[in-house]
């Protein structure tokens, strides 16, 4: 049977996990354990939240340069005024999530470039994140902090945890009629908008749920950290979009894949491990990540060519 | 027979262009309505205020079971339906979801189910015997394939029924066959009580299904008659102008060499060839692989990795705002960008011949602006068209392409230009003129003419009639 686009997307990146996983058990058979599993995933819910807040962005043709700040920033209401006023700090998150919702439907309206506005959202929410702690601190809530140490029985609670927001995040990306009123718009948005959608409507929605993956990141990642940092999640921008386009999910067009971006942002996590397992030194990390992303995504570009030439 | 949409007066401006010229029009319940034109004779404006993307300036919108003020929405609560000639499908989404998204009322639990049930049925209805699942992604389809869901969509019955489907050149990526099928259904929805109003260049197609025929002409309604009443010739005859042609000086014999040249693609047609000196016109229908063909001249003509020293052609951009004007620079610099290797040395700029080189433009086209260094956009349209003219002219490129480059420009430059181009061609410049207005077409002194993407005719002297272009533009045979 001929392979679908869809299926074809998605390979890639699971692939791309399975060779990373392979090198990791070659160079370190210890880890091919429940502990070994858990140090290598335990940053993996944070970092899997956190594309797919930048995909459902990407769905809609945008694109989000503010998530590593946005998230840091929920790091420190968690670490703070959800511990000591738990109310205000729900109250907080709300209104975070809201902002992201009316800032969908200001691109929308004014027809602004996302790019720009995020871009200057993202100082909003670093300068708000320094405001509330001007040095790392602070103490995770304690149902939280158990949450994300519980050790369930046989697999991992960072493997289990993003398997469950995997598959929550594809019943509503990929099967609900929200999801495909999303990508609708990333696929033809005059002729949603011709059937009689509200596309502002549509698009504040599809923010809003950007941001509510957005403070899931950053509160499971104030569980993990068990404290708060302004700046702990600024890489979180590039390793989103990079996670979300490696596994799959497209600039123009709300092609999207929530199972391939969970998987994107598994392989780049995994490959920070091998790179220290091979005693890359740290500066080249990086440098190492990129190339992992451009030869994916050149395997992706020759594997598309052999399609259309079909 | 009851009315189901009326338009009374209908009157649309755009700018100075007046699209719509008080129409008035009734559709009604069990016929089908055939609309035929030229270009720019208002049909896709028609179809906007009837469908309620467009309220006219003047006159009226009144639909059988619907108060108050004409809209999208209006119009598909009472069931009209359009389908547009450019694809209105998500590519990215399967079948079935775009069904969803098309028809509001499949919403709840199980509307995958539900909407794949109605586009199949919907599909099974009017093209039996096609292959295409629910499930599958719009972008993996062929362009026929994405026609038929679409076509099938508007068709198709989620709770509310389509009344009136309004048909923009529906057949335009469909082979006989399918157009045969479409055709059929709608004979046989419009026998079941529906209205169907169809435009298509194939006349073959209106003739033998639409049971009333109107014809358009510069926004109003040049002829409307049952369909039994026109033959192939008399409808080519109603689209074209009363007032027979004027004379013009046209050269007869063509003896230069030729400068350009296409063999026919893989799509067939005729060649095409240009000789020097020569201004050859490409016609018919808009959209129809004349400004394709223009891409490829270019491309033929351009390098592709670096700048030649000595250019062969010289393009004019239609659409100005899409490629041809830079909105931030100023007119001078938008003038000499086309030249800039003519005007620098050893890589520098020099300033004061791009000025007088300005200058020099600014005076033999009339560009009508105090200050060349005002941004571009200060300029009204067609000033804006003459600096891209300068821009072409001012090159040592012997060819000059252009693509429909009068569109919004007034008839004082359009007439400053015409003298400019004949002028030019006189002493050897070549033009390829693509140009959606009948006028200019007969002013070239050859014109080939474009259906569905290749060339059907070529026209030379006396013979390029406004007759001879329509009736080439429009097929007779289905």
């Amino acid at each position: 049977m001929r392979l679908s686009s869809d299926a074809l997307r998605l390979i890639l990146p699971v692939l791309a996990l399975a060779v990373l996983l392979g090198t990791v058990f070659w160079l370190r058979p210890n880890t091919m354990g429940y502990t070994g599993l858990h140090l290598l995933f335990k940053l993996a819910l944070p970092i899997a939240l956190a594309t797919l807040s930048q995909m459902v962005i990407l769905a809609v043709n945008d694109i989000d340069l503010s998530t590593g700040p946005f998230v840091s920033f929920v790091t420190c209401v968690t670490a703070t005024f959800l511990v000591d006023t738990p109310a205000l700090g729900v109250l907080i998150l709300l209104a975070a999530i809201a902002a992201y919702a009316a800032l969908g439907m200001i691109i929308a309206w004014r027809q602004l470039p996302a790019i720009v506005v995020t871009l200057g959202m993202s100082f909003v929410w670093s300068g708000l994140a320094v405001l509330m702690l001007p040095s790392p601190g602070g103490t995770a809530p304690a149902w939280i902090a158990a949450l994300t140490g519980w050790r369930p029985p046989l697999v991992p609670f960072g493997v289990l945890s993003t398997v469950v927001v995997m598959v929550l995040a594809h019943l509503l990306i990929m099967r609900s009629t929200l999801g495909v009123l999303i990508r609708g718009i990333g696929g033809n948005e005059r002729s949603v908008a011709r059937a009689g959608w509200s596309v502002l409507r549509a698009r504040g929605i599809a923010y809003a749920i950007a941001g509510a993956f957005g403070v899931l990141s950053g509160m499971s990642l104030t569980g993990i950290m068990t404290s708060g940092d302004a700046n702990m999640a600024v890489n979180y921008t590039l390793l989103s979009i990079a996670g979300a386009i490696l596994g799959g999910c497209e600039f123009m067009g709300g092609k999207v894949s929530p199972i391939g971006a969970v998987f994107g942002a598994a392989t780049l996590l995994l490959a920070t491990s091998v790179f220290t397992f091979l005693r890359v030194p740290p500066d080249w990390q990086i440098g190492a990540q990129g190339m992992i992303l451009i030869a994916v995504l050149a395997l992706r570009i020759a594997l598309g060519r052999g399609e259309a030439s079909r | 027979m009851t009315a189901l949409v009326e338009v009374t007066g209908a009157r649309v401006r755009f700018g100075e262009v007046v699209a719509l010229d008080g129409v008035s029009l009734t559709v009604a319940a069990g016929e089908c309505l055939g609309l035929v034109g030229h270009n720019g004779a208002g049909k896709s404006t028609l179809v906007n205020v009837l469908n309620g993307g467009l309220a006219p300036t003047e006159g009226a919108v009144r639909a059988s079971g619907h108060d108050g003020d004409w809209s999208i929405a209006a119009a598909r609560a009472i069931g009209l339906r359009s389908v547009f000639q450019e694809l209105s499908l998500c590519p990215n989404l399967t079948v079935a979801e775009n069904a969803r998204l098309m028809h509001r009322s499949l919403s709840g639990r199980g509307w995958r189910r539900r909407a794949g049930d109605v586009a199949r049925a919907a599909l099974d209805m009017v093209f039996p015997g096609h292959r295409i699942e629910p499930r599958m992604q719009v972008g993996s389809l062929s362009i026929a394939e994405r026609q038929m869901v679409e076509i099938a969509m508007a068709f198709a019955d989620a709770g509310i029924a389509p009344r009136l489907v309004i048909l923009d050149e529906p057949t335009s990526s469909l082979d006989a066959g399918l157009a045969e099928q479409l055709l059929a259904h709608v004979r046989r929805f419009v026998a079941g009580g529906g209205a169907v109003i169809l435009i298509t260049h194939i006349l073959g197609e209106i003739l033998s299904t639409a049971t009333r025929i109107v014809v358009m002409k510069d926004g109003r309604i040049a002829a409307e008659r049952p369909a039994q009443a026109f033959t192939h010739a008399t409808l080519v005859d109603a689209m074209g102008s009363p007032a027979g042609d004027q004379d013009r000086s046209r050269r007869t014999a063509q003896t230069g060499a030729a400068v350009l040249s296409l063999p026919a693609g893989a799509r067939g047609g005729g060649d095409f060839t240009v000789r020097k000196g020569e201004v050859v016109g490409l016609a018919g229908l808009a959209g129809h692989g004349q400004t394709r063909m223009l891409h490829a001249l270019h491309d033929l003509k351009t390098p592709q990795w670096w700048p030649a020293r000595d250019p062969q052609v010289a393009f004019v951009a239609g659409d100005r705002r899409v490629n041809g004007t830079f909105d931030v620079w100023s007119i001078l610099r938008n003038i000499s960008i086309g030249t800039l290797s003519d005007l620098s040395r050893r890589g520098w700029i020099d300033r004061r011949a791009e000025a007088a080189r300005g200058r020099e433009w600014q005076s033999r086209i009339a560009i009508r602006t105090p200050d060349l260094n005002l941004p571009i956009l200060s300029l009204s349209g067609g000033n804006q068209q003459k600096a891209l003219f300068a821009r072409a002219l001012s090159s040592r490129a012997p060819v000059v392409l252009m693509d429909d480059p009068m569109r919004g420009v007034d008839v004082g430059t359009k007439q400053e230009v015409y003298a400019m181009i004949r002028a030019e061609a006189k002493v050897g410049r070549t033009f390829v003129w693509y140009s959606t207005e009948m006028d200019e077409i007969t002013l070239c002194d050859r014109v080939y003419v474009f259906r569905d993407g290749v060339i059907v005719a070529e026209l030379e002297g006396d013979a390029i009639t406004e007759a001879n272009v329509l009736s080439a533009s429009f097929a007779g045979a289905a």
